[in-house]
């Protein structure tokens, strides 16, 4: 019996979803009709031919399995953020919501909402659009949460604008071990990271606001990946107020990000932060850190991998509030130590990690910021320094990221 | 059972009776291209006299270990045309001709009632076929060899048990497994979608072509009962024309998961080559996450000895390290093959319920590391 009645409810969803869109203009379409699109929106990405567009009308519509594309040059596309929106609430198959491995996909003007794992993983892809996407688990932040909001991972060419991730468990917004990187106008809040790039050559980040995250956005380069990171620009950006509680998963590397984190670079090089606003980061605007601050011992680490953040440029932000109640006791007695009961961290925290064998040191320079504090990771953080002098340099700016699109 | 299934049951088994008996089966058919709705399409399974056959020149095949499926059992065949045979490669799958058909048959012996069979996979019936009254057939799977490269095509068994038809979006099929105490166990199956296969079986993120899996030298390397009496797979295809020149000396041969002569850490290796490797290695979907599991990854840090996740989100468990060494219950691996939550389980497909015996034994490769401490 079971064919036959599959046959039948197959019939009874064409008939329900032929309903819904019939008075899909002045309703949300019912969930009754939501199975049958769901359906057709896997076969319709089954199916795709390179320049289709698929789109996806307005309403909510329950997925139980993750959907994906392997197609090239196809656009999905919704009727906006708040109008077409593909939940995956009871997800009970994939670790995605949408996962894609195709060259030249646009994803605009869509929800993905609850998935169970990241919401959308588009891998080993050129010329990646995502515009006007809100990625959100609508519960808030919970450690359950999928890990990643908008998740571009072994990408070249990728541009993010106009988009939204809130509530992810470890980052609203990720881009990992990618080349040529734009992140701009978009909205993060509510994540354990905001916005991370990690591992990724040549990215601008402009223009985004980040805020009630852990921390709000993070360039990080992990070993033993397939490249390291280099060549990143902040600017722009609103980060204010991201004091979330951690709620990341331990093991991650984001679960090592103090709540109350402004701007955080982790072992990474060649990095410009400036003309953006930062303020009332609890535990500081900025830190500047090195993996051995998030759990690798110096011998862990892969021969060829450079764990000391270097070339640092800071200048121009509008720095204000902060650093007033980090996270973690160690932070804390610390700031207790070096500033009193009510007093604060500067503006910039640094571990202090640095590569002895460098001639020119870390080159780690910072204007315009209220202070900065070495925290002397390296020495059990037993003769932390305020002293601002060998900060006190500027690097060249970095170029601009052109993704050449015309 | 309604009368309206009685009645197609029994008009299926009388067009069958019809040609039952000494049917003999057209030739197995390769299509160039284009997706035939139905299994029996190919010819290279046929429904006969309440038994599953295959057909003449289609070979049974096993794999020393396999990627755990819900405990569903796997009849593999593959088929190659007159006068082409597959090329030898020492790590790779094996190279196979334009043409060829390799399925996979996803089934459960029956248990009482509508239950289905929690137990070790004792591969088919002496000929290499199944009789249906004993199994509940869920989908084959084929994967096709093109002139442009492999597709796969899952097909989906009807409960007459006498087609299966392409279902290219896949499919959720709930099964109640009973284990031998009648303990029973809920599983919502899985059969995945085209793209999903590709999930898998697209070893090289890069090319994104897809590739089989299973056949490879090293999961064939052992004996099979063929219906003329146990003999080496790779003796047996090249004695039958289906693989060419091999070469000299002792080739690469994964240990049985199951096997409790073999070393715990060829065991634990080959285990987690069939269920990870795919994913889990230089080439594939999953070098994302700098951990590869393949047989040929012998770095520890590769392999995940006190190495730190990068994307695992949740799924770390609020665990540290991939593997602690000597420590199974602070490693992340053990935490997400335990796991049947999709956004944290390991293999994040193919499964929905916990391999318990598999579980155990990676547990014990694991404790079974010179404890260490990782670090901060």
């Amino acid at each position: 019996m079971q064919r036959s009645i599959f046959v039948g409810t197959i019939g009874a969803l064409a008939l329900l979803l032929s309903a819904c869109q019939q008075q899909s203009a002045d309703a949300p379409a019912p969930s009754a009709g939501d199975a049958g699109f769901a359906r057709t929106l896997q076969e319709r990405l089954l199916d795709a031919k390179p320049g289709d567009v698929i789109e996806v009308p307005e309403g909510t519509f329950q997925f139980d399995r993750s959907l994906s594309l392997r197609v090239d040059d196809v656009t999905l596309r919704g009727q906006g953020m708040d109008k077409s929106i593909l939940s995956f609430k009871g997800q009970k198959a994939g670790a995605e919501g949408l996962l894609v491995n195709a060259n030249g996909f646009t994803l605009e003007n869509l929800a993905i909402e609850d998935s169970k794992g990241d919401g959308f993983k588009i891998s080993e892809s050129e010329n990646v659009t995502i515009r006007g996407v809100r990625v959100e688990w609508t519960g808030g932040p919970k450690t359950s949460n999928g890990g990643y909001g908008l998740y571009p991972v072994l990408c070249r060419n990728v541009l993010i604008e106009d988009s939204v991730a809130i509530g992810a468990s470890d980052s609203g917004i990720y881009v990992g071990q990618s080349r040529d990187v734009i992140v701009r106008n978009n909205r993060a809040e509510r994540n354990v990271a905001g916005i991370e790039i990690e591992n990724t050559i040549n990215a601008d980040v402009h223009d985004n606001v980040a805020t009630g995250n852990t921390g709000g956005i993070l360039v990080f380069n992990m070993p033993a990946l397939t490249q390291q990171g280099d060549a990143i620009r902040v600017f722009r950006n609103k980060v204010v107020e991201n004091n979330h509680d951690n709620f990341g998963a331990k093991g991650t590397p984001v679960a090592s990000v103090p709540a109350g984190s402004g701007v955080v670079i982790n072992s990474n090089d060649n990095i410009e932060i400036f003309d953006n606003d930062i303020a009332d980061n609890r535990t500081a605007n900025i830190i500047v850190s090195s993996v051995y601050s998030t759990g690798y011992k110096d011998d862990k680490a892969s021969g060829e991998f450079d764990p000391y953040p270097e070339r640092i440029y800071v200048h121009d932000n509008r720095l204000s509030g902060g650093g007033d109640s980090p996270d973690r006791m160690d932070f804390k007695a610390l700031k207790v130590a070096m500033y009193g009961l009510r007093g604060s961290f500067p503006d910039v925290l640094f571990d202090g990690y640095v590569n002895p064998q460098r001639k020119d040191g870390p080159q780690i320079c910072l204007r315009d910021v209220s202070g900065v504090l070495n925290a002397d990771g390296p020495g059990g953080y037993k003769n932390p320094s305020k002293d601002t002098k060998p900060y006190d340099c500027t690097l060249p700016s970095l170029p601009a990221i052109d993704l050449k699109r015309g | 059972m309604s009368l309206h299934r009685w009645l197609m049951g029994m008009a299926a088994l009388l067009a069958l009776a019809a040609c039952s008996g000494t049917r003999t089966p057209g030739p197995v058919h390769f299509f160039p291209e284009g997706m035939p709705e139905r299994l029996s399409d190919w010819n290279v399974l046929y429904v006969d006299d309440g038994r599953l056959r295959l057909n003449a020149q289609v070979q049974p095949y096993d794999l020393d270990t396999a990627l755990f499926t819900d405990y569903a059992h796997k009849l593999r065949t593959v088929w190659m045309p007159a006068g082409t045979s597959a090329r030898y490669q020492p790590d790779e799958a094996l190279d196979f001709p334009v043409g060829t058909i390799i399925s996979k048959t996803f089934y459960y012996p029956r248990g009482e009632g509508d239950t289905v069979l929690r137990s070790d996979d004792a591969g088919p019936e002496a000929d290499g076929g199944l009789t249906l009254g004993k199994v509940r057939l869920v989908e084959t799977r084929l994967l096709v060899r093109r002139e442009a490269g492999w597709i796969a095509l899952p097909y989906v068994w009807n409960a007459e048990q006498n087609e299966a038809r392409l279902m290219r979006t896949g499919e959720l099929v709930p099964l109640t497994l009973a284990d031998t105490d009648g303990k029973h166990e809920q599983v919502e199956y899985m059969v995945p979608d085209e793209n999903q296969c590709a999930g898998c079986h697209g070893t090289d993120l890069k090319s994104r072509q897809i590739f089989p899996i299973g056949p490879k030298a090293r999961h064939l390397n052992h004996d099979f009962a063929y219906a003329d009496g146990p003999a080496n797979q790779l003796d047996h295809w090249q004695r039958i024309g289906y693989l060419g020149e091999v070469p000299q000396g002792e080739l690469p041969r994964n240990a049985a998961w199951n096997d409790a002569q073999a070393p715990l850490e060829a065991r634990a290796r080959s285990y987690l080559d069939i269920n990870c490797g795919h994913c889990h290695s230089q080439k594939g979907a999953a070098r994302t996450s700098g951990m590869w599991l393949d047989a040929n990854t012998h770095d520890p840090l590769r392999l995940g000895r006190c190495k730190l996740p990068i994307a695992a989100g949740q799924g770390t468990g609020n665990r540290a390290w991939d593997i602690m060494p000597g420590a199974p219950d602070d490693s992340i691996l053990t935490y997400r093959i335990e796991s049947t939550d999709p956004g944290v389980m390991m293999p994040e497909l193919g499964r929905s319920i916990v391999h318990e015996e598999g579980v155990e034994l990676i547990r014990q490769w694991i404790a079974a590391m010179s404890a260490q401490e990782c670090g901060a």
